[in-house]
Order: structure tokens, then C-alpha cells, then sequence
């Protein structure tokens, strides 16, 4: 056992103090560093695997995100997906609900939009398919955000563990449907559905392939962002989320909220399903979520839950994604690697917040200090 | 009964590596650290320990088993600990959120293990999979006289080395948290970090400690996986979920690691049912896959709904602990 009068008497070499307060440009001065910091780890890492001296390194990033009018289509088209998760998990994440389940969520409304497609899309006309679409991608969303919610509220079931199995119940119920709907059959792929009438694809919007996603997007975005800034129920969300004593006190149905919330954020990750499969992929596979579920987390909690932000980290996270693949493949490696390189930046970012909320002083400095 | 037989056998081959994840989440989350970057972990374990044996019969000319076997064994516990350590420092000494660090760190071992596992042997400019036969049967050698019995041999004694390491640390940890005074400690820091604090107990430390020693053991899951299931060699993504199932597992146990092993043994018979089920078709089996996730779900629900003190999860849970907090 450990002594523990002798680790009182020592002197730590740091004194760490909560900030009080901090502005705007220092905090964002941090933050940029980190990724500086970060970026310059990557480039070490990508010298040590390929060789390549880490300017040529960069060059190959920003080529492989923006380089060719295509290439920055999917880096858009990957943010948006990215985004609108995020935004959907905001709700949840406010209310100190750890909705890990958007992989399944967003999966749901995947094969909502799919199964939608499929049967109707060839008869009936696009626009009613599309209305179809979204109101299904929505419902399997919900459906998958309610049931850990309905638990969570009635039993105080952990909803960390509950959502997170859902995800593979999810998987498991696309891969049962890809049987049903493999073509050509026996390949255990859906392939590209209605290729040739296009029924329930999302159609271009002024002239771009992905401007109704877009434009989804970020109506989202700015509505999430007023509703939980400036609607009653954003403010009981984060009541919820501080104490839920205080919420109770106050008069707040914390079990309406709870279910009420889940719904949105569940519903949101639907929808985000139908963007993926309908706007862009026109597919349907265990892939279709593709981890973003998880990465979308992260972007909400680092954008400290404002969707402005996520703007900004998705499209930074995404770019650095896509980079890392165009390098993987001119050298020939596969494609993996750019899940080390979100690993670092998201390592460097998230270790970024702790110089953020508290002061790090060096002790010795201090006394010296002190001493004159 | 050769059916049930390999049916058994086939179970235990499944639900090793699922054992090894869940005994290292289970002393993980008795400190009250949710890591969910053992699935990752579990990824990096299995890589480590693949180079290191791929490394080494490159080097030599004549590669001795034993030899490999040392040290991708030796590089598993060394890198996945470096893997529980990254999480600790995150979490307990930055302060960062468990939830994001665990997913973040998921995100980069899964990446790592694909990226190395595809690519090391072009990256040393060699051709084809990585392959390292030789370490890999020194993995699966079976003790010499006792698998020859008939059935019981098969039964018990068929299997390499870290399949009965697997039940000993089971056993072991299980031992530890419940018959000792630190194992009492560890799990008093998962209940209530501030009275553990207040009644002179290290919290980081048994924070640091347990999630690190977790971790390790969890890698060795992967390790079981690459050496002795796929025989040395590398698929990308051929771990699949089987870290989220020692998750699962955990909770299915309760936080006990005895009722891992049996419980590993649920998950791995039901993970391969499928194919020794009649009159599946191809649909329904995928539905069977769903098990092992819906079973864990159900028995969440059930613990949460009974309320009983001893089957919940460590009340802090996911929880960060600053004494300055408080």
C-alpha cells in the first residue's frame, strides 16, 4: 500500500487550477494549437510509414480532399453526413443522455429509406416515394431512440450499454433484409436500387447532385440550434441535463423529457439515414453508417454542443479523413490509415480541453517568483 | 456426439477472446472507468503481437516458437497497456469525458490494426498476407499426453496455452475483487470515488492500475484471436465485434468475472448455433446472430428493473472523479 502522508509532504511539480474564465480568442488559441500539434504528429507518423518528406505529405491531403471538383463533392457530401448526425445526438447529449445508439439509429433509417425504395419506389410518383422516405426514416430512427429512453425513464436502465446493443441488433436486421433484397442474388449486396428510374433518389437542387442534402443539412443545423437555444424545451433539456433533482424540483417532467428528447435526437439520426442511402449512396449495407455514428459523438461533445461549431470540426475531421485516403491509396497502403490520423487529432483535441478549463502553473516558477 | 463434440470445441475457440475482453472491462469498470476502447484495444493486442512474431521470423533464419511466442506475447501486453494508459491519462489526469475517449480510442486501434494488419508486410517489402506460422503452432500445441484420450482429451485438453490462461484470470481477478482488501478498495473506488478518497484511498492510482491492467488483459484477446483462431495471420475486420460483445458480456455477468466464463461460453455457442441448427435458411440465420446483443439487452433491463444492490453496475460509473469537484 502506498504511503500516503509521504505524497502530501512532496511538493507536485504542478498546481492546476480551475480558470475562472476564459476568452473566446484563448480558448480557440488552444484549440489550434492542439490541432497544429496534432497535424504535425500525423505528418510524423505518415513519414514514418510512406517515407514521403511531410510538405509533399500535405500537399497529398489537401489534394485528396479538394483537389478535383468529385473530391470535394464527397468531402462535403461525408460533412454533411457527419453533421447532421451530430446535430441529431445534441439533444441527447445536453440531457446527459449517452446515445451511443446513432450507428443503429442511422442504420434504421437507412433500411426504412431502402425498404421504402424498394417496394414503392418503382410505382408510385418521386415526390410522394421521397415524402415516404423521409416520414419512414424518421419513425425507425425514433423507434431505436425511444426504446433505451422508455427503459431509462421507467427503470433507470443504463442507457450507455442499452444503445450501444441496439447498434448490433440494427446490423443484424440489415443483413436479414439484404438477403431478402441481394441483386443480383447470391452476391450479399442490395447494389444500386432503382438505377434505372431513379425512384426515390434525392434529385439534384440547382444544378447540384447534392443540394437537397445540403440544403436538410443545414436547415437542421440552424434549427437545432434555435430550438435548444431559445425554445422551452431546449431549456428543460438542459435543466434535465444539470441535475435532475433541480429539474423535478422546478416541476419539469423529467420522464416526458427524457422520451421526448430521445425522440428528436433518434428521429434526427433517422433522417440522417435517409440522406446517406436516398441523397447519396442509393444502397443499403452493414457499412452504411459506416462508424460515423461513433465519430458524430465526438464532434458533438468537442463542439461543446453548438451546431455552429460542428460545422467547423466535421469539415476538419472529414477533410483529414479524406486526405489520409488519397495518400493511402498513391502509396498503395489501404485505407485505414485515416482512422489513425482521426485517432490523433481527436486525441490532441480532446486533451486540448483540459488546458481550456483548468490553469497549469509550474510550482517551482511560482516560488522563484515569489522569492524576489 | 462427434457433432456435439466439435460443436464444443468450436464454442470454446469463440468465446476466448470474448472472455479475455470481458475480464479486463470487468476490472475496468470496477474502478468506475467505462472504457469503451477495449474493442480497439482488443485490435491493437492482436496487431502487437502479430508484428512482433512477424519481426522476429524475419530476422532469423531458423525461427524457434517459443521464442516468437515470448515475444508477441510480451509486445500484446506491452502495447495494449500503453492503450489502457493513453485512456487513463485522458480520462483521470486531463479530465476528458470516458465516453469520447473510449469511442476515440476504439476508432484508432480498429484503424490501427487494419492499417498494420493489411499493409506490414508491403510496408517491409515483402508480398502477400503476413503469415507467421511458426509462432503460431507453438499457440496451438496442445498438452502432449492428456488431449490424446478419447473425448475427454478432445473435450478439455485440445487446446493451446491461452485458452486455460483465459479461465485462470478469470478466476484470479474474480478472486481478487471479492476476497481481498484491495480488490475491496478497487470496487469502493467504482462505488463512491469520494468516500474511497476520504477513507485514504489512492483513487488515481487504483484508477490508473486497474485500467491499464484491464486493457492488458483484454489485448490478450486479440492475441488468442490472430494466433490461435486464425492461425497466425491477419483478415481485416475478421475480429469484427467481438470487443462490443465482451462489453455485452460484462454486463450478462454482472460485474462478476465467474459468471464470464460460463457467460462467454453462452455467447460463443450462440455466435456459431447457426451452422449446427437444421432447417435455417440463410435469413433466420442472421437472426440467430442477433442473439447474444438481444439476451444482453433483456438481462439489462431485467437487473435494472430488480434493483438488487449486488447485480448493478459500479454507481460512478463513467463518471469522472475530481476531488476539487466535489
Amino acid at each position: 500500500m502506498l504511503n500516503d502522508h509521504e505524497v502530501l509532504a512532496k511538493e507536485p511539480f504542478f498546481r492546476i487550477t480551475k480558470r475562472a474564465h476564459i476568452s473566446n480568442f484563448k480558448s480557440w488559441g488552444i484549440r489550434l494549437i492542439a490541432v497544429v500539434l496534432s497535424l504535425i504528429v500525423c505528418a510524423f507518423v505518415i513519414m514514418a510509414i510512406t517515407g514521403e518528406n511531410p510538405f509533399n505529405v500535405y500537399l497529398g491531403i489537401i489534394d485528396g480532399a479538394i483537389g478535383k471538383k468529385r473530391r470535394l463533392w464527397v468531402t462535403i457530401r461525408e460533412t454533411l453526413t457527419l453533421l447532421i448526425i451530430a446535430v441529431g445526438l445534441t439533444p441527447a447529449f445536453k440531457m446527459r443522455f449517452w446515445n451511443i445508439g446513432a450507428e443503429g439509429q442511422v442504420l434504421m433509417g437507412g433500411l426504412a429509406t431502402a425498404a421504402v425504395m424498394i417496394y414503392l419506389g418503382p410505382t408510385l410518383p418521386n415526390g410522394i416515394v421521397l415524402l415516404l422516405v423521409f416520414m419512414a426514416s424518421i419513425l425507425a430512427g425514433l423507434l431505436w431512440g425511444i426504446m433505451p429512453a422508455y427503459f431509462k425513464s421507467k427503470y433507470n436502465t443504463n442507457e450507455t450499454l442499452f444503445t450501444l446493443m441496439l447498434n448490433y441488433v440494427a446490423m443484424q436486421i440489415v443483413t436479414f433484409c439484404i438477403v431478402f433484397w441481394e441483386k443480383p442474388s447470391g452476391s450479399n449486396t442490395v447494389g444500386i436500387i432503382n438505377g434505372a428510374n431513379e425512384g426515390g433518389w434525392l434529385p439534384k437542387l440547382f444544378g447540384l447532385d447534392y443540394g437537397w442534402s445540403l440544403v436538410i443539412v443545414l436547415l437542421m443545423t440552424v434549427g437545432m440550434y434555435v430550438y435548444m437555444k431559445f425554445s422551452k424545451h431546449g431549456y428543460e433539456i438542459a435543466v434535465v441535463g444539470e441535475s435532475q433533482n433541480t429539474a423535478r424540483y422546478v416541476g419539469i417532467d423529467v420522464k416526458k423529457v427524457i422520451m421526448r428528447t430521445m425522440m428528436i435526437s433518434g428521429g434526427i439520426c433517422g433522417l440522417a439515414g435517409a440522406i446517406i442511402v436516398s441523397g447519396a449512396s442509393h444502397t443499403i449495407s452493414t457499412s452504411t453508417a459506416g462508424g460515423r455514428g461513433f465519430t458524430a459523438i465526438i464532434v458533438a461533445w468537442m463542439s461543446k454542443f453548438n451546431p455552429f461549431v460542428m460545422i467547423l470540426v466535421s469539415a476538419f475531421l472529414v477533410f483529414m479523413q479524406q486526405g489520409a485516403i488519397q495518400i493511402a491509396s498513391q502509396f498503395g497502403l489501404n485505407e485505414n490509415a485515416s482512422d489513425i490520423i482521426t485517432g490523433i487529432i481527436l486525441f490532441f483535441l480532446i486533451g486540448s480541453e483540459f488546458f481550456i478549463t483548468y490553469k497549469v502553473e509550474r510550482t517551482r516558477a511560482k516560488k522563484e517568483a515569489t522569492a524576489k | 456426439m462427434t457433432i456435439l463434440l466439435t460443436f464444443i470445441q468450436k464454442a470454446i475457440g469463440q468465446s476466448i477472446s470474448i472472455l479475455f475482453g470481458a475480464t479486463g472491462e470487468i476490472i475496468t469498470e470496477k474502478s468506475g472507468n467505462l472504457n469503451l476502447g477495449i474493442p480497439g484495444i482488443m485490435y491493437m493486442g492482436g496487431i502487437a503481437g502479430l508484428m512482433a512474431a512477424f519481426f522476429y521470423e524475419r530476422a532469423v533464419e531458423t525461427p524457434i516458437g517459443f521464442i516468437g511466442l515470448l515475444l508477441s506475447f510480451a509486445a500484446t501486453l506491452i502495447v495494449s497497456a500503453l492503450g489502457g494508459l493513453l485512456f487513463c491519462f485522458l480520462t483521470v489526469t486531463l479530465h476528458a469525458n470516458q465516453n469520447v475517449v473510449g469511442l476515440s480510442l476504439t476508432t484508432f486501434g480498429i484503424g490501427f490494426g487494419n492499417f498494420f494488419g493489411g499493409s506490414i508486410s508491403k510496408l517491409a517489402g515483402g508480398v502477400g498476407q503476413i503469415s507467421v506460422a511458426t509462432t503460431a503452432s507453438a499457440y496451438r500445441a496442445n498438452i502432449p499426453v492428456l488431449s490424446k484420450i478419447p473425448v475427454i482429451g478432445e473435450l478439455f485438453f485440445s487446446y493451446g496455452f491461452l485458452t486455460y490462461l483465459s479461465i485462470i484470470v478469470a478466476l484470479i481477478i474474480g478472486r481478487f475483487l471479492m476476497h481481498t482488501r484491495k480488490g475491496l478498495n478497487l470496487r469502493s473506488v467504482g462505488e463512491d470515488p469520494a468516500t474511497a478518497d476520504a477513507a485514504g484511498i489512492n483513487v488515481t492510482r487504483y484508477k490508473y492500475i486497474a485500467t491499464t491492467v484491464g486493457a492488458a488483459i483484454a489485448g490478450l484477446g486479440g492475441l488468442y484471436f490472430v494466433m490461435e483462431y486464425l492461425g497466425g495471420t491477419w483478415t481485416n475486420n475478421g475480429f469484427g465485434d467481438r470487443g462490443w460483445l465482451a462489453i455485452a458480456l460484462v454486463i450478462l455477468a454482472l460485474w462478476k468475472p465467474l459468471n464470464a466464463i460460463w457467460g462467454s461460453l453462452l455467447f460463443g455457442s450462440l455466435f456459431i448455433l447457426y451452422i449446427y441448427t437444421p432447417g435455417l435458411t440463410r435469413a433466420t440465420q442472421e437472426l440467430f446472430k442477433m442473439l447474444p446483443y438481444v439476451i444482453t439487452i433483456v438481462v439489462l433491463v431485467i437487473t435494472s428493473k430488480r434493483e438488487k444492490l449486488e447485480n448493478q453496475p459500479p454507481s460512478s460509473l463513467g463518471e469522472s472523479y475530481y476531488r476539487e469537484d466535489r
